[in-house]
């Protein structure tokens, strides 16, 4: 009896354990295994090659330019995305609970952004930022149309930006590439921080009234600490999404990673990992994986050994 | 002398009244400003694809933009729809995202099925398993993935675009979830009753958590119509592409003298989708993602 129930949960599991088997266990191994050995090639593997055990691969991608050039950008990208979207986030979910009129309708339009394609609407971004024309910041230059962030810019008495195309500078890119990404990463923060305002107890909020304590009081003693778990987790999975940054920047400069002259220069871990493997070097695509696989975990553990010190539950 | 103290205090606690109301007034006026100038620029990505996309190419060039359109272009649609085939691309993403759903919630069923009801030896260790396989990132399993399916001979097929998407550990998590918050009573009244396992799961767990499967659905649409580096490197020919790779292939040039009219309204089109089933199963989508954090 117990033993034809268990033969039939593991007919009911079946499907999925084989796919798992197959596209995730067997993936696991095989990464590990192809890190290890030196310079390994699919295609050479292939064609009988052996190759030596080692950790080779790991030291040459650290010592890669590319590699690290793909880490500083992420890690820049990261660290300028996840305070401000937060920050941005906490605010707009503060406001958005404080008041009654128009509080749906506001809550759908800042969940908006979603729902769209990264790509798609990276393409758009890169519309606003382009300049039409030649603009090299040099004397003759035919500037057609400057883009509308630069129309912007103008109206208000500032100087046009070369954004996002050749000739344009690393700050300027990056500054792109931070405002897309922030505008993409709101919508989840506000839906978590607003439901997670939602669900304080109003009691406090009463208590603090009847003391007359002031807004910012507050806002620093009561709704952060409550809200801190929350707080934790957008800030987690900020990280996380952070790292894996990639379709957002083909969205807005394309496959060439880079304005024109200078290609891959917005290049990402993940860019990285897939241009490795284009070109058949998956003992060196592997290795940058487990590389960016211990650096998301380090991160994870390093907040939530922060969160145990600092969130209030 | 006492009439005119109070006299006197009423004053007092009416401007100190005023003053309390008006600066009430005054954070209110505050709060909003800010929410609408964040909803301006939240929305003006849209506003700016949109009416961009019915310009004439001349307007568009304008060096003072124009707001709105003087005439409407809707000519740049059928262009944009020709240019990039998005027919073709439409097709080929309805069939796979369609088959890829349909498996999915067939496997997913049963397995949050077994965690959630039956008894086997080791469930508890094999999920822990799996939920920690949440952490890895994708690109992990891709390298191996890759060669996988290139012996397996499934280069440019919808298979491959299919097959090796149809466990998610995520799904499976949810949907156990909400088939441990039926009541347990239920299972065994109907086992006493001789009701088959599978009878049962079909006829009382899967209606009741409704709710969950179209957030796995609508979110395994939105992945299949928002993918991209899988299909890109697995299936790139044209009677397999799907419609993200394909618009970003038909629209290389990013910067420089592009024709955006044209390239905004293939943009529109590709988004509509996307909007018409937020507009209409919004609920929904913001429950699922609300557990979540994952994008499609």
């Amino acid at each position: 009896m117990v033993n034809s129930k268990q033969w039939k949960a593991w007919l009911y599991l079946a499907p999925a354990l084989v796919l798992l088997m197959v596209f995730t266990v067997w993936p696991i191994i095989n990464t590990v295994r192809m890190s290890l050995l030196e310079n390994y090639s699919g295609l050479k593997a292939a064609g009988g090659a052996t190759f030596n055990l080692g950790f080779g691969n790991f030291v040459k991608v650290v010592k890669y330019k590319r590699f690290v050039s793909c880490l500083k950008n992420t890690v820049l990208l990261c660290l300028w995305t996840v305070p401000i979207s937060t920050l941005l986030a906490l605010l707009i979910a503060v406001a958005l609970n404080s008041i009654k009129f128009l509080q749906k309708a506001l809550q759908t339009i800042f969940f908006l952004p979603y729902v769209t394609n990264s790509i798609a609407i990276g393409m758009v971004f890169a519309a606003m930022f382009n300049i039409v024309g030649s603009f090299y910041g040099t004397e003759n230059e035919i500037v057609v149309t400057a883009g509308i962030i630069n129309n912007i810019i103008e109206f208000f008495g500032g100087h046009r930006v070369n954004w996002i195309n050749s000739g344009s500078t690393y700050t300027a890119n990056m500054a792109v590439m931070v405002v897309y990404i922030v505008w993409n990463a709101l919508p989840f923060k506000i839906l978590i921080l607003l439901g997670g305002l939602q669900a304080i107890n109003k009691q406090y909020y009463e208590a603090a009234k009847v003391d007359s304590t002031p807004r910012w009081r507050v806002f620093t003693r009561i709704t952060v600490p409550l809200l801190s778990p929350m707080l934790a987790y957008v800030i987690i999975t900020g990280f996380i999404g952070g790292f894996k940054e990639y379709t957002s920047i083909v969205g807005i400069f394309g496959e060439t990673m880079g304005p024109a002259n200078e290609p891959l220069r917005l290049n990402t871990m993940v860019g990285f990992i897939y241009d490795s493997l284009s070109n058949n070097s998956q003992g060196r695509a592997s290795a940058a994986a487990l590389i960016l696989f211990s650096i998301i975990l380090a991160v994870t553990l390093i907040n939530l050994w922060v969160s145990k010190k600092r969130v209030h539950y | 002398m006492a009439n005119q103290m109070s006299v006197l205090s009423a004053k007092r606690i009416r401007a100190q009244f005023v003053r309390q109301s008006l600066g009430k007034a005054l954070f209110y006026a505050a709060i909003y400003a800010f929410l609408l100038v964040m909803a301006v620029i939240v929305l003006f990505p849209f506003y700016w694809m949109l009416i961009s996309s019915v310009k004439t190419l001349d307007e568009y060039r304008l060096s003072v933009p124009t707001f709105w359109p003087r005439v409407l272009m809707l000519n740049n649609y059928i262009s944009a729809f020709t240019t990039a085939k998005l027919g073709r691309l439409f097709i080929n993403t309805m069939i796979v995202g369609v088959v890829s759903t349909l498996l999915s919630l067939v496997i997913t069923i049963l397995t949050a099925f077994a965690f959630a009801r039956l008894e086997f030896k080791g469930k508890e260790l094999l999920f822990a398993a799996l939920l920690a396989t949440m952490m890895i990132p994708g690109e992990l399993f891709t390298i191996t993935n890759y060669g996988t399916i290139t012996t397996f001979g499934w280069k440019n097929t919808y298979t491959v675009l299919i097959v090796p998407f149809l466990v998610s550990v995520f799904y499976i998590y949810l949907l156990r979830q909400s088939f441990l918050q039926i009541p347990n009573e239920l299972y065994l009244a109907a086992k006493v009753d001789g009701t088959k396992d599978i009878k049962y799961l079909w006829k009382v767990m899967v209606p009741l958590s409704l709710p969950t499967l179209i957030s796995i659905t609508i979110l395994k649409m939105m992945g299949a119509w928002n993918s991209y580096i899988w299909p890109r490197l697995v299936a790139n020919d044209d009677a397999h592409r799907l419609i993200t790779n394909g618009l970003r292939s038909a629209f290389t040039d990013t910067t420089g003298d592009v024709n955006y009219p044209v390239q905004m309204a293939a943009v529109a089109l590709v988004s509509a989708p996307l909007f018409l089933v937020f507009v209409f199963l919004r609920k929904y989508i913001m429950s699922g993602v609300s557990r979540s954090g994952i994008k499609g």
